[in-house]
């Protein structure tokens, strides 16, 4: 059977309408397209903030080289998908420090807010930014209760195939979704901080009910920031 | 009574020049924000702290003000005024071509205005700007459909219906416009059901006074009468909406000062924020209430210059007022835990965030306003939106002169 070029891009169209995963396919390279997420997973954090180290960011770093985030030396416009923070007690003045990023809410407003969809969660509980459709409006950065998103200020180099950046589009933590569908069952920053001895960050499924960080959760006291707007976060913390 | 309009001739050399000014301004600002998207968002004034700037307080302002332009129009129709019917078309066109100009400016600063088509095909249903795209489009139809109305004679008779509706459509527009901020829940500027009716309120102000700066330039550029009843029923409305829209900035922030949550935000609009609180005493009260108020219902308000002049303090004010709302909103750190402060952050967290606005935000701003102007300019050229006079007997059947 031969096609002409008109019926070829006819069934081009047609294939590509029929694929709605294709998008993820393209984000997350290395799993086949008909395995897509379902909701049986959902993914997740656990952070002690009682272990992580004052001085230490050993997360951060791996995140970004992982990810290849680099920014300009220009502080307030370089993005950050994680970063740590130091907090003090307003009146006991006890003083930690916790690592920060995208909380992947089950009910995420950057979400509910984006115009055209390009925000959006994945069935196992991974929010991400689809790179193809962000018209780089910023709504979701204005949504965000944690200050989780960077918009892409200038030219980017040294992207990963799996994590594209383009100039004027909006990007944050990914739950190293890459590693995810690869199954490596960790994120960069959980395996950063595991080799440097403090095991502050623990990735896993929170449906899973062997696994974990399950188990922790349903040992000890844990807490999600920002609690009041009810957002069910995936990643929680314990020790504040 | 029959209304005459007449298009302008536009010809003459200051017409041109005119055109040539606005042009100018249109021209400046797109190669602004062409600088902008060529080498990046990082050269402006915004950052991750501030990410919307200049381009939106320009941009929310002209789109607020597009539908308070259209009330003299509404006063006309839903309301039945007759003084008011001649003024009708001209508020119309002011209503798109504010609109057109404010989403203009919102475009070209969007990190990917090439990606136009995405925002008009990928919809999510759930998003107040994604409604918003619908409320806009439909705002330019219906009123685009209320002008023909009026234009054309045997069409008449729908005005009153199509007035209605386009009123509706206004109200419903503006509330879609401040609930973009009024559903942001993660900050605490803006967490609050009053910002739409308050926008609405702005809106009346705004609009006014821009239509009222309009009118009065095309009149008397065009050498057409405009009585001095006619002139004063519009001042004094002026005078009523700017008290309006200082009676619900009082009450947002008396709200906000009972609510012991609200104190931190509260404390730094009103005394803390540094440029912030300068932009709200000065700018948005001084200069977009009290100088204005102070004009328009003293003896300075039977002088046209000084009327003229306070509309432009109103819509200073209404710019001070975008930037105190947008900017200082952003500029206050998020609560991110109840009960304890951020001391160290490599992202600027607990921190109240620096910005200075940058030359090519200000003038892709100041270059909307100048689409808005140059659009108005040509169609009262191309079509008859003015009256032919706005003499006290000719704009107000039950006008009756003073008896000497
Ligand atoms: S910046 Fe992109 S992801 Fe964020 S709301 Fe706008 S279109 Fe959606």
């Amino acid at each position: 059977m031969s096609l002409n070029r008109r019926e070829f891009l006819g069934l081009t169209a047609v294939a590509a309408l029929a694929t709605p995963g294709l998008r993820l396919v393209e984000l997350a390279q290395a799993r086949a397209p008909e395995e897509t997420a379902t909701k049986l997973q959902r993914w997740g954090l656990l952070i002690d903030a009682a272990k992580c180290a004052d001085g230490c960011d050993a997360c951060v770093t791996a995140c970004h080289v992982e990810n290849g985030v680099t920014g300009h030396n220009r502080p307030a416009t370089d993005p950050q998908w994680i970063r740590k923070v130091k907090i003090k007690d307003r009146q006991t003045g006890y003083v930690q420090t916790l690592p920060l990023m995208c909380q992947h809410c089950e009910h995420p407003p950057c979400v509910d807010v984006c115009p055209t969809g390009a925000s959006f969660k994945r069935a196992d509980g991974i929010v991400l930014v689809d790179k193809h459709i962000c018209i780089g409006c910023r709504y979701c950065m204005m949504a965000c209760p944690y200050k989780a998103r960077s918009f892409i200020h200038e030219d980017t180099k040294d992207q990963k195939p799996h994590a594209p950046r383009g100039k004027g589009t909006v990007e944050s933590c990914t739950l190293c979704v890459h590693k995810v569908d690869r199954g490596d069952n960790t994120t960069a920053c959980a395996e950063a901080c595991k080799k440097e001895g403090h095991e502050a960050i623990l990735f896993g499924d929170l449906n899973d009910a062997g696994s974990e960080i399950r188990k922790r959760l349903a040992s000890a006291p844990s807490t999600q920031l920002r609690p009041d707007l009810k957002l069910n976060t995936g990643v929680r913390y314990t020790g504040l | 009574m029959h209304i005459h309009y007449r298009s302008i001739e536009g010809r003459s050399v200051g017409f041109l020049a005119l055109l040539g000014l606005l042009g100018a301004i249109v021209a400046v600002g797109l190669g602004a924000a062409l600088y902008m998207e060529h080498n990046g968002h990082w050269l402006t004034g915004m950052t991750n702290q501030i990410v919307w700037g200049m381009p939106h307080v320009f941009a929310v302002f002209l789109i607020v003000a597009a539908s308070g332009a259209l009330n003299v129009a509404s006063i006309a129709s839903v309301f039945g005024r007759q003084m008011y019917k001649p003024l009708s078309r001209l508020s119309g066109l002011l209503a798109i071509t504010l609109l057109v100009g404010g989403l203009a400016v919102l475009v070209l600063d969007l990190g990917r205005p090439d990606r136009l088509t995405v925002a008009m095909t990928y919809y999510n249903f759930k998003s107040i700007f994604a409604w918003n795209i619908f409320l806009y489009i439909g705002f330019l139809l219906v009123v685009a459909a209320y002008l023909w109305i009026m234009m054309e004679r045997r069409m008449n008779d729908y005005s009153k219906p199509v007035g209605v509706f386009a009123f509706t459509w206004r109200l419903i527009l503006t509330t879609g416009t401040g609930s973009i901020f009024g559903f942001l829940v993660a900050r605490s500027a803006y967490d609050t059901a009053v910002l739409a009716p308050m926008f609405i309120v702005f809106s009346f102000a705004y609009g006014l006074a821009i239509f009222l700066l309009v009118l009065m330039a095309a009149m008397a550029w065009t050498g057409r009468a405009f009585g001095d009843a006619v002139f004063a029923r519009l001042r004094n409305l002026l005078g009523v909406f700017i008290a309006g829209a200082f009676y619900f900035v009082l009450v947002y922030h008396l709200t906000n000062l009972y609510i012991t949550e609200r104190h931190g935000i509260e404390a730094f609009i009103l005394r803390d924020g540094g440029q912030f609180t300068a932009a709200f005493w000065l700018g948005q009260v001084i200069v977009g209430y009290v100088a204005p108020f102070a004009i328009v219902y003293s003896r300075l308000g039977r002088s046209r210059a000084m009327v003229a002049l306070a509309a432009v303090l109103v819509v200073l004010g209404g710019i001070a007022q975008m930037y105190v709302t947008i900017i200082g909103g952003q500029a206050y750190p998020m609560p991110l835990f109840a009960d304890k402060d951020i001391i160290e952050s490599s992202f600027f967290d607990g921190q109240v965030a620096a910005y200075t606005p940058s030359l090519p935000e200000l003038l892709l701003g100041v270059g909307g306003i100048g689409i808005a102007l140059i659009a108005t300019t040509f169609a009262v050229k191309v079509l008859p939106f003015l009256p032919a006079s706005l003499a006290d007997a000719d704009a107000d059947p039950h006008y009756k002169p003073e008896a000497a």
